[in-house]
């Protein structure tokens, strides 16, 4: 078995060969390499020969620290003691900017403490806000300068700098700015506010945010941590990771289910609601599939491991939603090519602001011009441009993820927000995909007595067929529980039917050619044939003892969700087409049923796909519903794909879209999803760019010419935190939407 | 107008001018790597531009030492892949890239950015 973990306190190349040498001294470590790039170590191992401790030990001994179980939790760690550092600093920051403003301010500095209106005193209460607390901005700023790069933080870094040193400069040569005309008053409250706002706007916006990755951390928290393995018939508990393909698991009611398997023996019912979204729980018995972080409720059994790992359903479902929220929407674009001019041209606004009104300002025009030029830096807010989009597809797609509705990409979840017209495959997707008995009809002269009396002949004869009808009629025959008679001389005559002798009499099952070449006459029941033809279905007559005693319909039965689904579908204003390989007769009659106007019959599979691309043709945006196994072609040719009741990889390739379970009412939710994650993306970019391009121009002091009024930098921080933080919480807005 | 306003309104017009030069116009240098790169997330990407070759897989490992949160994720959507950076740990990504161009990648907020170039 193998296994990566990180290691502390390796520094140097020497490390690498010591830490490899005492790790392969440890009995049961076949191979060990060290990697000095990425801080880690990879072993081969005997899981049952070497425990962690063991591991640790070998290290400890050498000088270093083996983290075994830090890699899981370390970004969670990370993060909460970022939280913390940056709590305290917006914090303390927030209390000494106050008293610095209560020092400072006309009529606030009146009613203040002698002390606090001292210059001196502000500039060393000023320095611990701007250096300390403020030393993060400086920390990120001056790399970024090496780069040629900058960000938010160097807007801050130059707003708050020069606030500070001007209001420093001030302290200590009040005289010499009293001779040039400029009041010697100090701005330590603004430099202080700005710094306090800003670090309580990212003190929120990250709280804010891990809401938005909320999803992942739930789907990997599903993940059982053991399971009771069966070997050598005895139950033994051991580590989820440690489970291998074929172990035998027992699962007791009221558990999850470690991995993914088939079941070998018992019954039960399993709340598949956190993988499908399907809130009812699924009968399973022997050979039913179970998934992996469902819950047992009732009943206990025993499955067979077929997928362990990173192949397990909710393996590939966490590695999808991951994938999704890396992907970028078309409608980022433009966000992302502002974005990265935006703060060279805010930094030359500011220039251009301090030029214009220290040429054009009021006395003293120094201040003035240096107030709004700070305000400039301040107010810009690229924050709220990059957050915009990727916020809401992190909540979107995590959104969908627990509903069962897979996004691929964020390419695909806007593409579906778009699409008018929504092709769906028949079988399987519409119907259930297996023919069921629908109808069985006594003829009037029948020598049954009831429905259940030629049921039972049809399944005793059926029983010797292999064809697919057959396995319908006998299915239904078991359900009712009957009892079937002998069959003697049995013959399945291709293309008619199959006939025998039950009691010593001629028994013969089939369709009318059968009939004709057994010389009875079907005129009675052509009328009772016909309007069940008429419904799609497949009819079989049967004869016993030369005469015709009943019909038997079967046929592919349409989902329960389907009609609904349909309905909800032209409500949302889209074209709805159903694509079959059936004929025409029985291709109408579903849609029919189902509400389906446009209708392609007679398809083949390897047609469908073209079939897709005529429509495209004439200018509409498609959506193609399939199972993703057989239509994988057609899947990928469309705007989206939908894949449904599937959680193969086949079909989570081809489809932009995967549904987990099989309720048709999940294509609208994708839909519906779809739509709200846009709108909640449009609202973003417009309050985004909207919020710069309505403010950057007062804070540049647009509005002083024509109302006499401008803005204090200590406002324009107000804004900017307020922006990035509505976007964040714009977005999680999503989390409350009913799809 | 008086000699201060002229300074002020020439050194003004020299400011935008250098933050153009300085910021915009600046021209990446392009590393070739084999197999394995590290990039250093510190003020940006050290290396900024890689270049790799198509078809073969690459290992990127980024190490953040740069405590600024606007860092502390990285895009490369081209690839489908977002990821948290945690300071000074190291985080290694594979890619395959199938087809020769230039995939940017960039931090999470889209303000540092890195050019991978597939030959």
């Amino acid at each position: 078995m193998k296994k990566t973990f990180s290691i502390s306190g390796m520094h140097c190349a020497s490390c690498v060969t010591i830490i490899e040498r005492s790790l392969t001294k440890v009995a049961g470590i076949s191979s060990a390499t060290a990697n000095l790039a990425t801080l880690q170590a990879s072993i081969d191992y005997d899981p049952e020969l070497v425990s962690d401790n063991q591991i640790e030990r070998a290290l400890e001994d050498v000088g270093y620290k083996a983290l075994l179980h830090v890699q899981k939790d370390s970004e969670e760690l990370t993060k909460q003691k970022e939280l913390r550092d940056l709590k305290i600093k917006t914090s303390l920051s927030l209390s000494l900017g106050l008293l610095i403003l209560w020092g400072s301010f006309p009529g606030l500095r009146e009613t203040a403490p002698k002390l606090l209106t001292v210059s001196l005193v502000q500039l060393v209460l000023a320095s611990v806000v701007q250096f300390w607390a403020g030393l993060v901005f400086y920390r990120a700023t001056i790399p970024s300068l090496k780069h040629r790069s900058a960000n938010m933080d160097t807007l801050v870094t130059i707003g708050t700098t020069v606030a500070f040193s001007y209001s420093a400069f001030v302290t200590f040569f009040p005289n010499y700015l009293e001779n040039l005309g400029i009041p010697p008053e100090p701005y330590f409250d603004v430099s202080t506010i700005i710094i306090a706002l800003i670090l309580l706007g990212r003190f929120l916006e990250a709280k804010a945010k891990s809401g938005t990755s909320e999803a992942i951390r739930k789907l990997i928290g599903l993940q059982a941590k053991n399971a009771r393995v069966v070997r050598d018939g005895k139950d033994i508990d051991i580590p989820i990771e440690n489970v291998v393909l074929g172990d035998h698991i027992r699962v007791r009611p009221g558990e999850k289910i470690p991995v993914d398997g088939v079941v070998l023996e018992g019954t039960s019912s399993v709340d598949e609601s956190m993988v499908s979204g399907e809130s009812i729980p699924v009968d399973k018995m022997k050979d039913s599939e179970v998934f992996g972080a469902t819950i047992n409720k009732s009943g206990s059994f025993v499955y067979k491991a077929t997928k362990v790992g990173k192949d397990t359903l909710l393996a590939q479902i966490i590695r999808l939603v991951q994938e999704a929220q890396g992907s970028k929407a078309p409608i980022q674009r433009i966000a992302d090519l502002i974005s990265s001019y935006f703060v060279p041209i805010v930094i030359m606004l500011a220039v251009a602001t301090f030029a214009v009104w220290y040429i054009f300002g009021p006395a003293p025009s120094f201040v003035f011009a240096t107030l709004n030029a700070i305000a400039v830096l301040i107010i810009a807010c690229p924050c709220a441009m990059g957050l915009a989009t990727p916020t809401a597809i992190m909540v979107g797609t995590g959104l969908g993820a627990g509903r069962g509705i897979l996004i691929k990409d964020a390419e695909s979840l806007e593409i579906a927000h778009k699409i008018n017209t929504i092709i769906f495959d028949k079988t399987g997707t519409l119907t259930k995909g297996k023919p069921e008995v629908t109808d069985i009809v006594l003829t009037k002269n029948s020598k049954s007595k009831n429905a259940d009396e030629i049921l039972s002949l049809a399944a005793a004869i059926e029983k010797n067929s292999e064809h697919s009808l057959a396995e319908a009629i006998v299915t239904k025959s078991e359900t009712r529980k009957l009892d079937l008679p002998k069959v003697a001389d049995f013959a399945a005559i291709a293309g008619h039917g199959v006939r025998g002798v039950v009691n010593g009499k001629s028994l013969a099952l089939g369709n009318r050619k059968l009939m004709t070449k057994e010389g009875l006459d079907i005129g009675q029941i052509e009328s009772n044939l016909e309007k069940l033809e008429n419904d799609g279905k497949t009819v079989m007559i049967l004869a016993y003892d030369n005469q015709i005693s009943g019909l038997i319909a079967v046929s592919d039965t349409v989902k329960d969700t389907a009609h609904e689904a349909v309905s909800q579908l032209k409500k949302l204003g889209l074209e709805v087409v159903m694509i079959t390989g059936d004929n025409h007769r029985t291709a109408q009659a579903i849609g029919e049923k189902l509400g389906i106007d446009k209708i392609l019959a007679e398809v083949l599979p390897q047609e469908k796909e073209s079939k897709v691309r005529e429509i495209q043709e004439q200018g509409k945006i498609v959506a193609m519903v399939g199972d993703g196994i057989n239509d994988a072609p057609a899947l990928a040719s469309a705007d989206v794909g939908i894949a449904m009741g599937s959680g193969t990889d086949v079909a989570m390739e081809s489809a932009g879209i995967t549904l987990i379970n099989q309720d048709l009412r999940s294509v609208v939710a994708a839909l519906n999803l779809s739509r709200k994650t846009m709108r909640t993306i449009k609202l973003n970019l417009f309050w985004a760019f909207g919020y710069n391009v309505a403010l950057i121009p007062v804070a540049m002091g647009i509005l002083y010419p024509f109302f006499g009024v401008s803005m204090n930098p200590i406002f324009a921080s107000l804004a900017m935190s307020t922006s990035s933080i509505s976007v964040v919480l714009n977005s999680l807005l999503l989390k409350r939407v009913r799809l | 107008m008086s000699i201060d306003k002229i300074f002020v309104l020439i050194l003004g017009l020299a400011g935008i001018i250098f933050t153009y030069w300085f910021f915009l116009m600046k021209k990446g240098k392009e590393t070739a790597v084999s197999e394995e790169a590290q990039i250093i997330v510190e003020g940006g990407y050290t290396p900024e531009n890689i270049s790799v070759t198509r078809g073969e897989k690459t290992k990127i490992t980024f190490l953040r030492k740069d405590p600024s949160s606007c860092l502390e994720e990285v895009v490369l959507g081209d690839f489908h892949i977002r990821k948290y950076l945690p300071l000074n740990q190291p985080v290694t990504i594979e890619i395959t890239p199938k087809k020769a161009g230039e995939y940017k990648y960039s931090c999470g907020m889209n303000m540092y950015h890195g050019k991978i170039i597939v030959k």
